[in-house]
């Protein structure tokens, strides 16, 4: 049956506004950490001005990185696929551009108060109460937009990239509202609403769900669709796709506990943590195989398309970096593992490897679509972003992976006597050529992420705003 | 550990209103057929 078409394009006018501000905001945000990493290796870098100081500019960088760019690329993802796979436009277009200048908004708000020294002081939710209910306010006018798109699909089945999405939204309005419970004393003062160990749970409760919905569930949804796009083949097993989706959200809530373990959090809720975290092992390497063995015959395709290249190689860094998860919540690993640059490392590879090749991939796709162009402006350029955004992790990586067991056992090594044999400063001192190798990777994955910006500048201005129409439905799909 | 009092109940509701998402998936066929939906995003765009 062809479905009658009124004549009806995409919205993507929002997509084309996130997707080219998640670049703008992934170089703030990388220029920031290569500052911050440049601090750690010459102390000199924080000038003596407080706004510049290292404390202040740390949660700027984290932020700026996982919800600037990594929310605009979520934002732009998951609009442009939800539209593609359920063949129409977006329910809301006006709300939809709220969602943009809103987010925006709490970008903005955040680059102005974290320098300042305003600050909740909870990890990856630093930024104050007013702030905190401009993101519940998006956040909720997001999930009326993609759940409404949901609702006026014109095709009858849900592609699975489109459940990930939905289980990101929803989790992560769940986890913010839960986390973000604060009573205000001023404009810019709040308190937890939880007090010490109750608020540490909390807090990585949220922190960790963050990883696991935020960076995880939101950029599988994009895996699922820019993966088999790029590569014209279908994911490798599309019921071992609805497998993972379901095996990974029934398991993930409870892995938070792993950020506390020898803390005063009860020594049971500490091994669930551990637990819970093991089994995630399963539904974070089945998915990785099921995008990884999408390639199966193609392979060839990897050495042709750059793009594909950052799509499959950013799988294979979450395959590291959920098999070294699950190693170092085991409780005799954290012992050596926790408070060192290890976890630094460990957290790199997720978002350097991980989060940032996967959203380059699928923008380097989106692009030149969303500008009416074949390619991107210069398909070499990509090929040069490529190589020196991966020996920039693999430095970065590398450096911290040893300095980090360095430390920790260096901070465990004792004399017979029972005393320790180096003081705290010591370990510093021999970290410090770690911390420059890390800076140059860092400035590695930075460059290429200005010639990312360059290429897509170029593609951009050559190229105009297109309006696509949605085609007629086709061969053996059923409709609603 | 009294916040345990509200993220356990937590979690229960979330896996519950989850098993409520898987049932409501298979009970409304999204499941079936599955053979084509996985090359069908790849015929338009």
């Amino acid at each position: 049956m062809q479905y009658p078409i009124e004549n009806q394009h995409y919205t993507d006018d929002v997509v084309r506004h996130f997707a080219i501000m998640a670049v703008v905001w992934g170089v703030v945000g990388m220029l920031v950490g290569l500052l911050i990493a440049s601090q750690l290796a010459w102390p000199e870098l924080n000038f003596g001005v407080p706004w510049l100081s290292f404390g202040r500019l740390r949660p700027l960088h984290t932020n700026a990185v996982i919800f600037a760019f990594g929310g605009c690329t979520l934002f732009a993802c998951s609009y442009y696929v939800v539209q593609r796979t359920c063949q129409t436009r977006l329910f809301a277009p006006r709300l939809a551009a709220f969602t943009f200048w809103g987010w925006q908004a709490v970008i903005l708000a955040a680059a102005i108060t974290l320098p300042l020294g305003i600050t909740t002081g909870k990890e990856y939710a630093e930024l104050e109460w007013p702030i905190d209910l401009l993101i519940a306010v998006v956040w909720v006018c997001y999930a009326i937009v993609f759940f409404g798109t949901l609702g006026i699909r014109r095709v009858r089945h849900i592609y699975v990239a489109n459940w990930f999405f939905g289980a990101f939204i929803l989790a992560v309005a769940i986890l913010h509202i839960v986390n973000s419970a604060e009573i205000p004393a001023s404009l810019w003062k709040s308190y937890s609403a939880y007090a010490g160990v109750q608020d540490a749970m909390v807090q990585w409760w949220y922190g960790h769900n963050a990883v696991g919905f935020f960076l995880t569930a939101g950029f599988l949804g994009i895996m699922y669709y820019f993966i088999p796009k790029q590569a014209e083949r279908p994911v490798y097993s599309y019921r071992l796709s609805i497998v993972h989706f379901w095996a990974l959200i029934f398991t993930y809530m409870w892995a938070g506990p792993h950020h506390l373990h020898y803390t005063a959090l009860p020594d049971w809720t500490q091994s669930l943590g551990m637990v819970f975290s093991l089994i995630l092992l399963a539904p974070s390497w089945g998915g990785m195989i099921n995008g990884i063995m999408t390639l199966s015959g193609a392979w060839h395709k990897l050495r042709d398309d750059p793009v594909l290249r950052f799509l499959i190689v950013s799988l294979s860094f979450y395959g590291m970096s959920t098999f070294e998860g699950p190693m170092m919540a085991i409780k005799t690993v954290n012992a050596l593992s926790h408070y060192t640059d290890w976890t630094i490392g460990h957290v790199h590879s997720g978002a350097l490897g991980w989060v940032g090749l996967v959203s380059m991939g699928s923008i380097y796709f989106l692009i030149p679509k969303l500008f009416g162009q074949k390619t991107m402006h210069s398909v070499p350029a990509i090929e040069l972003h490529f190589w020196s955004a991966t020996i920039g992790i693999v430095l970065y990586i590398a450096a911290m992976w040893i300095a980090g067991v360095m430390q920790g056992l260096m901070w465990r090594a004792m004399n017979d006597d029972g005393t320790l044999t180096y003081t705290f400063v010591e370990g510093v001192k021999a970290t410090y050529p770690y911390y420059v190798i890390r800076v140059i990777g860092g400035a590695l994955y930075l460059f290429g992420m200005l010639v990312m910006l360059w290429n897509v500048i170029m593609t951009a201005t050559q190229g105009k705003a297109t309006t696509i129409a949605i085609p007629g439905l086709k061969s053996g799909a059923q409709y609603v | 550990m009294d916040i345990l009092f509200l993220l356990i109940p937590l979690s229960v509701a979330l896996v519950l209103a989850i098993l409520g998402g898987l049932w409501w998936a298979i009970q409304g066929g999204q499941f079936e057929a599955l053979e084509h939906e996985g090359e069908r995003i790849l015929e338009h765009d």
